[in-house]
């Protein structure tokens, strides 16, 4: 082979030197991604003559063990994108400001001296203020200079808190574990400043309402490497490869090992490749198949054989023991509470009696009070919240009757709603009768409602369906129809999941994205899955349970974070918004819709759940159930002086007076007349995220409410005459906010709509840290280079808002004074007994107590002249108070004190922590992101052993049960920054979290609570597989039921829209993307080149065909909330009935005008879509069903219940 | 024997997510120049599809790779009329329009825009004229099967298939697709090497990587035409043809080149073979149904005492034998005939070898009800993925992988099956043994074997995946330098672009 050159010859090679001298560079520094990423991937970015040139994987994770694969390399397209950020044509490199609002500032600012008069010269003037709002959007921006755009947002800020009071301001930022000091910055300036933090976790539809519900907590998932212990694995509504890129190599790995991997989506996702089998249920339905998968699991390993590992489990682990009353109701019974203690004459005196439930224990043949139920946790005595069984009076065992259907006093027929037919069935359950204070009453056990909610019949009597192929809920037949997957199949993958379980003692598994979450249901359609781990025994076990990877982003070292990030070291309580609530208040867009009965269903008789859904958020916020921003229609500085004025002399006479304001009427909450100026949101502040676009669900509505600038908003107000407590005022609000600014590294639609863009460092110019749920490693942010040009960090530019305030608060604010919040019953707190019956006194139903009946009243000390010293100083309430971290106290005064041992007035350290001086006293020092960095590093229980060891020591006299020998092993480990820049660092066994990490073990949600017996923070401190809240009957949703996906005629989204035979109406399904994280690399030409140069919507492909459409044809998608134009993907892998745009698509990048609309420019995905909430949601003051901010309430909801029209697009026009 | 060295690589494509980030990793390095944005020398493209670029497997359009013509291998390019008669117009060669036309945005526009009644956007601009224009194709049109009336219909591979099959693959239920990632195959016998006219392209002697050498290009581009993958490309900006270099200054450095280091499916394996260079030409012109047994035959076993000795004799160094004998690509490739060749039909023997997808199982709709095959029927193992009831039929790997041969294709799925029934009676328990036993009889496997396969599938470290060869870097420049001094003097001078040439 003559011609085939093998060459030797270095003379002749010389030339290879043009490649070599490519791949040399002079310093590689360790960082990662620092927004909306779950990844938490360490990488190594390149940097030649001082310029950032590439990035790639570090692949140094330690091993957790010999047989597990390694974590390495952790990192994907989107990431390895990255570096294209820093010099891009899209990178903010100087602080801008729109033409119109800075000739008005200096117009202004010539004629008066001061700042914050100056602005009210601008937003008090109609048409200066209609001026700005106008030009939003649309271009005229100009370079500014950092000097006079700090000037403009201290002045407008102070004015606001004056004109108004602070809780007008309002910051937004996602996500704090991606960047943990990025994102306390901006709250900790907020908070000391008394303005408010909105929530992300739930306004993302991330929050999976069903944890809270089921385990008490917000989310607690395994990391990805545990995945590879599980031998049954289920991907329900999760795109692996698209959302969990670093870590699907697990499953592959897993099922090279025998593992079975099953993937339900409706659509042949890139996961689905993955699979064994692919289950491609009807989207929106997946709720149908688990109920009729949790039939077989009753059916064959529940009552044809009673499987020991199953009925052990639930017995140690979940409610199913535990009694319910059953209340008469039209000649039969409906479930009804837990029986509780206190109602029985054994337990009648014991402390929070009405907090305690009861079992049927074999042993004294009576019923008996298992430890560990909330009330345990809230009482006097310590040591008795655990979960052994054990009788809390006694300390005797228990042995708790999971079911009658042997040993019974009566069947008595109980009807159960099914909500798609509206059909009521009747079913016998076996009953034993107690002897209560309330007389002889019929209980239960959850356990047998569950088998007849489930149509197990067991040979009782009732409506039960005879055979799988009988077509009554919740049969394999009667799942078909909703599902359109087989009985053969849904059969098999019941018993195979069960089996499983059942052979590995729980190594069957679940994880879910966030499709499954996003319908209006969302609570439902994880509780079926849910159940059906509980039932066989998988929860807690390394291998198995419900993992939800959804934008959580596991903040590993909450309790140092909390305080710091909420201020709380200085002040308490935060003031933190519900962020779906408010937007759905706020941005207008309860005014488009009626009751929403209209088309959620609830049972025929109810208290609550009828009307407007806006006038159930308010009465939540009457009750304390959900916070709302602002308060009230009063400046809550003037209340303070108004009652200081008319007597008050202390802080308990303030909050008096502003009770007796509110029961009178003198004073309202803000919630029930939104649309009044006064109680408009005025500044609104954007970091980290891109809430006019990405996540600005109705983002339309934003454009018209918040912003008053152009919209393409079909829909018509709905509201007027259908509300009850909230005022409908016409005509409805243009433009609410006085200012937004966004702070940003790139162009992106947030900052294009904004009034002030401010230029940000980019995730490899500033050195924070980094956590996820997806591996159990603490992550630095790393700076390779300085920020470039004049971008500054988030930690920075919040530093000098918080000097400029200090500097010009004397002429506003010249000396400290008093602020009166409001804050919800809180989760984790004695508030979770606030409310065994809700009743509202905004309705004459009770009185109104503060912290009881309606939310706390507390009176804040606030000093804007030293915000700048309180920001950059760790204050002294941390010290006394302790951290808490998931309802974990953690004592700190110790390492708080250690702390005050570190010199001052040296230079920033990565090794080291600094201390401050001010005021005749020193502080632990925050001035520098390291500084903060090493205080967390060092005050956290997950990072220096020594204080897992101490908070370990706390929750085991808390709790009762041996614990600190989890710490005894690292007691020594402690981490600097330094350190993880070397190598990333796991972290510690903590008793803020529920896995236990030693000995390379995987963490796994809840092995604490299995192995250790700490409870979970619920009602019966078990997995509650029943909620017995009179809130949530009065919906028909305290047991797992199915609810059918909403009628989009019902809801409305295509009204006025024009539908003919050549467009096509589709349910309108946004899922995570491959080519961007959220907002993120959907501008990034790698992405956009590897993509199709933009976000084309997937239609089936007989489909496109039958309106005339073909592959990358311009199409108009549409309805009544705006429109989007993009180009089509037509795809066999996509099924009829639903399109598909990948989320987050931003208006900035190659968006065409519109047709339909008359010619403006399209939107983003979110311009089809509109805010609603679920009311049942917003069920609080009652045990796990108390507010925490990112924690429970209603989620963001209704993307994935859009239904649009796609047509073929026959102009192109720019 | 002349034996040789290659550094040779496997793709293990049931791990392949299909993201990319190998490609980004690439680019980031190496094509990010002007005259290379369109370069994609590491691409991945779904299957079916018609790839990147477009239709490139279709020989009867492109020409590249070898024929046997008359029992004689030639290159499919010349044996028309010869290179010369067609050197100044190369009608084989692929216009720009089958690869994309790169393009970026006018981003600062929405910095610069005036005040104006509606809200700017950036446009498309092409990165060729600097006009703006509608983006029309790209270098991963057809990803995750988008446009597949268009794209997947028109797969190259699929001419075997029965029309029903056909049909079927474009069935919701039916409908599947798997990823296939492409660099350089660094074949040993390489059809850019044979038709460059300029002998700009040569094989490095010691470790095999083809290279095209920058200062004697002359843009000839019958490279371009000569590669049967297409993955030589033309920088319109030097005038040069570029290519994957397989990062050899990564290599010489001790690391795996950027896409294997970035692979977070871990699908890449890097190693050693060694081959008998003499026996070239004999297996290149097997017949098309043995060819993946004769490039199994080509490759030398580094135990041997006697394949020791010839390396010895041919001048292959200590340390990389002793890497040969370390390598994860000889334990896939020749040991467990886990992994293939890509198109072995195009005759180059391709050094980069993949081990195939196992995708779900088929499902049936009866009454508009979906019912996954044989979820009425006992047992598990069936399925645990299954041969018989593949979702893609084995005719169609068998033309990607083994010329045809389905029997080679259907060896590595029984293999794959064996293990992972294997692994779960293990560690679940729940199959019995008779059932392993005859999962490994079909296999063709031990118990030994299925463990240490699903080892290195599952549990491989980097330092596993990667064995790289020592390359004696001290050696080459002492022939041109002394190292002394090329340690003091590295790195000192000023950089100039390669020369245009023209």
């Amino acid at each position: 082979m003559g011609w085939i050159q093998d060459l030797v010859d270095p003379k002749a090679r010389n030339w290879e030197e043009f490649y070599r001298n490519r791949w040399q560079h002079d310093n590689v520094i360790r960082t990662t991604h620092g927004v909306n990423c779950t990844g938490g991937c360490s990488w190594a970015v390149y940097v030649k003559d001082g310029i950032i040139t590439w990035e790639m994987q570090q692949t140094d994770y330690p091993l957790l063990c010999d047989d597990i694969p390694p974590y390495e390399p952790r990192g994907c397209q989107r990431g390895i994108s990255a570096s294209w950020y820093v010099y891009s044509p899209i990178r903010v490199k100087y602080p801008y400001i729109r033409g119109a609002l800075i000739d008005l500032w200096r117009e202004a600012r010539a004629t008066h001296t001061q700042p914050a008069e100056a602005w009210q010269s601008i937003v008090e003037d109609e048409q200066k203020r209609t001026r700005i709002q106008k030009a939003r959007g649309k271009g005229g921006f100009r370079r500014a200079d950092w000097d006079e755009v700090l000037e403009i947002v201290a002045a407008a800020c102070l004015h606001t808190a004056k004109r108004y009071g602070p809780d007008r301001i309002f910051g937004f930022s996602p996500i704090p574990a991606m960047s943990y000091l990025s994102y306390a910055a901006g709250s900790r300036f907020l908070q000391l400043f008394g303005a408010v933090n909105m929530s992300f976790y739930d306004w993302y539809a991330d929050l999976p309402n069903a944890f809270p519900e089921i385990w008490g907590d917000q989310t607690d998932v395994a990391e990805s490497a545990d995945w590879y212990h599980a031998k049954y694995i289920i991907s329900m509504g999760s795109n692996l490869n698209m959302t969990r890129t670093p870590d699907v190599h697990f499953i592959s790995e897993a099922r090279h090992e025998g593992a079975k991997f099953v993937v339900i989506a409706p659509d042949f996702s890139q996961v689905a490749k993955y699979s064994d089998w692919w289950i491609p249920v009807q989207a929106g339905q997946d709720t149908a198949l688990w109920m009729a998968i949790n039939h077989v699991i009753l059916k064959e390993f529940h009552a044809d054989r009673k499987t020991p590992y199953f009925i052990d489990y639930l017995k140690r682990y979940s409610d199913a023991s535990f009694l319910v009353k059953l209340t008469p109701s039209a000649g039969s019974f409906k479930a009804g509470q837990f029986l509780r203690a206190g109602r029985v004459a054994r337990y009648a005196g014991v402390e929070n009696g009405d907090w305690k439930m009861l079992v049927h224990d074999r042993n004294a043949g009576a019923v008996r009070m298992p430890k560990g139920t909330v009330g345990f946790r809230w009482q006097d005595q310590k040591g008795q919240w655990n979960i052994k069984l054990e009788d809390g009076l006694d300390d005797q065992p228990i042995d708790p009757e999971l079911s009658f259907r042997d040993e019974h006093d009566e069947v008595v027929m109980v009807s159960f709603h099914e909500f798609s037919e509206g059909r009521v069935y009747e079913r016998g359950v076996p009953v034993r009768y107690v002897e209560t204070a309330d007389g002889i009453i019929p209980v239960t056990t959850v356990f047998d409602l569950l088998m007849a909610q489930f149509g197990v019949g067991r040979g009782l009597s009732g409506d039960y369906p005879q055979h799988y192929d009988d077509d009554k809920p919740y049969t394999p037949a009667w799942q078909e129809r909703f599902t359109g997957i087989g009985r053969e199949t849904v059969i098999r993958l019941a018993r195979e999941f069960a089996g499983n379980a059942e052979a590995t003692e729980g190594k069957s598994m679940i994880i879910v994205g966030a499709s499954v979450n996003h319908w209006y249901n969302n609570n439902q359609s994880y509780r079926a899955p849910i159940t059906a781990l509980i039932l066989t025994g998988c929860p807690g076990r390394n291998g198995g349970g419900m993992n939800h990877y959804v934008g959580q982003e596991k903040l590993t070292l909450v309790a140092p974070w909390t305080s710091m990030a909420l201020g709380l070291d200085w002040s308490k309580p935060p003031r933190l918004q519900q962020t779906p609530t408010w937007h759905y208040v706020h941005s207008d867009q309860w005014r488009y819709e009626g009751e929403f009965t209209d088309y959620a269903r609830v049972p025929a008789e109810t208290k609550w759940a009828k009307g407007h859904a806006v006038d159930l958020a308010a009465a939540s916020v009457r009750m304390g159930w959900m916070p709302f921003f602002p308060q009230f229609n009063r400046n809550p500085m003037e209340l303070v002086n108004e009652a200081e004025a008319s007597g008050a002399r202390n802080d308990d006479q303030i909050v008096e007076s502003v009770v007796d304001r509110l029961r009178t009427g003198d004073v309202k909450l803000s919630v029930e007349d939104p649309d009044a100026p006064e109680n408009w949101p005025r500044v609104w502040f954007i970091w980290r995220g891109n809430a006019l676009q990405s996540s600005a669900k109705g983002a339309e509505f934003f454009l018209r409410h918040y912003l008053g600038t152009h919209d393409n908003i079909e829909a018509t107000e709905h509201a007027a005459g259908k509300t009850e407590t909230v005022t409908f005022r016409e005509p409805a609000p243009r433009g609410k906010m006085d200012l937004v600014v966004d702070i940003n590294f790139r162009m992106d639609t947030s900052a294009l709509y904004s009034d002030i863009v401010l230029p940000t460092a980019f995730w490899y110019e500033k050195n924070d840290l980094n956590t996820t749920d997806l591996h159990s490693f603490v992550h630095p942010l790393g700076q390779a280079v300085p920020p470039v040009w004049e971008s500054k960090t988030d930690y920075e530019i919040f530093k000098s808002f918080a000097r400029t305030v200090s500097e010009m608060a004397p002429l506003v604010f010249p000396e400290p004074f008093k602020d009166i919040v409001a804050s919800p019953l809180q989760h984790d707190t004695p508030d979770e007994l606030a409310q065994p019956t809700p009743l509202d006194w905004g309705k004459g139903e009770c009185e109104l107590v503060p912290g009881v009946t309606a939310p706390h009243l507390r009176v804040v000390e606030r000093d804007y002249a030293n915000l700048y010293n309180r920001f950059i100083s760790l204050g002294p309430l941390i010290r006394e108070n302790g951290m808490n971290g998931h309802g974990v106290h953690v004592p700190v005064a110790k390492f708080y004190d250690q702390l005050l041992e570190s010199p001052v007035g040296t230079a920033p350290d990565p090794r080291r922590t600094r201390a401050v001086e001010w005021g005749g006293r020193k502080y632990p020092g925050l001035e520098d992101a390291l500084d903060a960095c090493n205080v967390l590093l060092h005050l956290a229980p997950e990072t220096n052993g020594e204080v897992a060891y101490a908070a370990f020591e706390a929750e085991e006299e808390n709790v009762g049960v041996p614990l600190v020998d989890l710490a005894e092993g690292t007691r020594g480990v402690r981490m600097t920054f330094h350190d993880i820049t070397r190598q990333v660092r796991r972290t510690l066994t903590s008793p803020c979290w529920s896995g236990d990490v030693n000995d390379g073990r995987t963490y796994s949600a809840w092995t604490l609570n299995v192995e250790r017996l700490v409870p979970w923070r619920t009602l019966t401190g078990r997995q509650q597989l029943y909620n017995d809240h009179p809130y949530y009957r009065d919906f028909g949703e305290n047991l797992p039921i199915y609810k059918p996906k909403l009628d989009p005629v019902a809801t409305g989204d295509i009204v006025r829209s024009q539908v003919d035979d050549q467009s096509l109406v589709l349910n309108y399904i946004t899922p995570h993307g491959k080519w961007n994280i959220h907002s993120t690399y959907k501008d990034n030409l790698r992405m956009l080149t590897l993509s199709r140069g933009m976000d084309p919507i997937w239609i089936n492909d007989r489909q496109a065909e039958e309106v005339g459409i073909v592959d990358n044809d311009w199409v108009e998608v549409f309805n009544d909330n705006g429109v989007v134009v993009t180009r089509a993907a037509v795809s066999s892998r996509i099924p009829p009935g639903i399109c598909m745009y990948y989320h987050a698509v931003e208006r900035t990048i190659y968006i065409p005008k519109s047709q339909i609309r008359g010619g403006k420019r399209a939107g983003g995905h979110n311009s089809l879509t509109r805010t609603r909430i679920n009311p049942l949601l917003l069920a609080g003051g009652y045990a796990q069903f108390t507010y925490g901010f990112n924690y429970w309430g209603p989620i963001g909801i209704f993307t994935r219940d859009t239904f649009v029209v796609v047509r073929k697009m026959e102009k192109l026009e720019w | 024997m002349d034996i040789r060295a290659q550094v040779s690589m496997v793709f293990h494509l049931d791990k392949c997510i299909g993201c990319h980030t190998c490609s980004v990793a690439c680019k980031n390095i190496w094509t990010d120049r002007e005259g290379t944005e369109y370069q994609w020398w590491n691409n991945v493209e779904t299957k079916p599809g018609t790839g990147y670029p477009t239709l490139w497997e279709d020989q009867d359009t492109y020409g590249g790779g070898w024929e046997m013509v008359d029992g004689k291998l030639h290159l499919k390019l010349q044996s028309k009329s010869g290179t010369l008669g067609n050197i100044f117009y190369n009608r084989r060669l692929p216009t720009i329009n089958d690869y994309y036309e790169p393009w970026t945005y006018d981003y600062e526009h929405l910095f610069t825009a005036p005040e104006g009644p509606d809200q700017p956007t950036a446009r498309a601009v092409s990165l060729i004229t600097g006009d703006f224009m509608e983006i029309e194709a790209g270098p991963n049109w057809d990803d995750d099967l988008g446009g597949s009336p268009v794209y997947a219909a028109n797969d190259a591979n699929l001419g075997d298939l029965t029309d029903e099959e056909r049909a079927q693959l474009n069935e919701i239920q039916q409908v599947v697709f798997f990823y296939l990632p492409r660099i350089c195959n660094h074949c040993i016998n390489p059809g850019c090497v044979a038709a460059c006219p300029a002998g700009a392209l040569y094989k490095r002697g010691e470790d095999g990587i083809v290279l095209v050498n920058q200062d004697k290009c002359r843009a000839w581009r019958m490279c371009i035409s000569g590669c049967p993958y297409k993955k030589v490309y033309y920088n319109w900006s030097t005038g040069k043809s570029e290519k994957c270099i397989l990062c050899f200054p990564r290599l010489e450095s001790g690391q795996p080149p950027a896409c294997f280091h970035s692979c977070v499916g871990r699908i890449r394996y890097l190693g050693v073979l060694l081959y008998d260079a003499n026996r070239i030409e004999e297996v290149a012109s097997s017949p098309a149904a043995e060819l993946v047994e004769a490039q199994r035959g080509i490759i030398q076993d580094p135990f041997d005492p006697a394949v020791i000795g010839a390396a010895r004799a041919s001048g292959v160094p200590e340390n990389m034998l002793a890497a040969a004998r370390h390598s994860p690509v000889y334990k896939f490739v020749k040991q467990w005939r886990l992994a293939l060749p890509l198109h072995p039909d195009f005759r180059t023997l391709p050094m980069l070898y993949y081990v195939p997808p196992m995708l779900p199982v088929l499902a049936k709709v009866n009454a508009g009800v979906y019912d996954v095959t044989g979820s009425d029927s006992p047992g598990l193992v069936p399925l645990l993925s299954s041969l018989e009831a593949a979702r893609v039929p084995l005719r169609y790997l068998a033309r990607l992988f083994s010329a045809g041969n389905e029997e080679v294709v259907g060896e590595v799925y029984r293999k794959l099956i064996a293990v992972r029934v294997f692994k779960r009676a293990k560690t679940v328990g729940d199959i019995g043994e008779h059932e392993v036993q005859e999962a490994l009889a079909a296999g063709g496997l031990t118990a030994a074997e299925a463990e240490a396969i699903f080892r290195l599938t599952a549990l491989p470290s980097y330092e596993e995946r990667f064995v790289v060869p020592p390359l004696g870097r001290e050696g080459a420049i002492e022939q041109t330098e002394d190292p002394y001094a090329h340690k003091r003097e590295a790195g000192f001078g000023t950089r100039t672009a390669p020369e245009r040439r023209w």
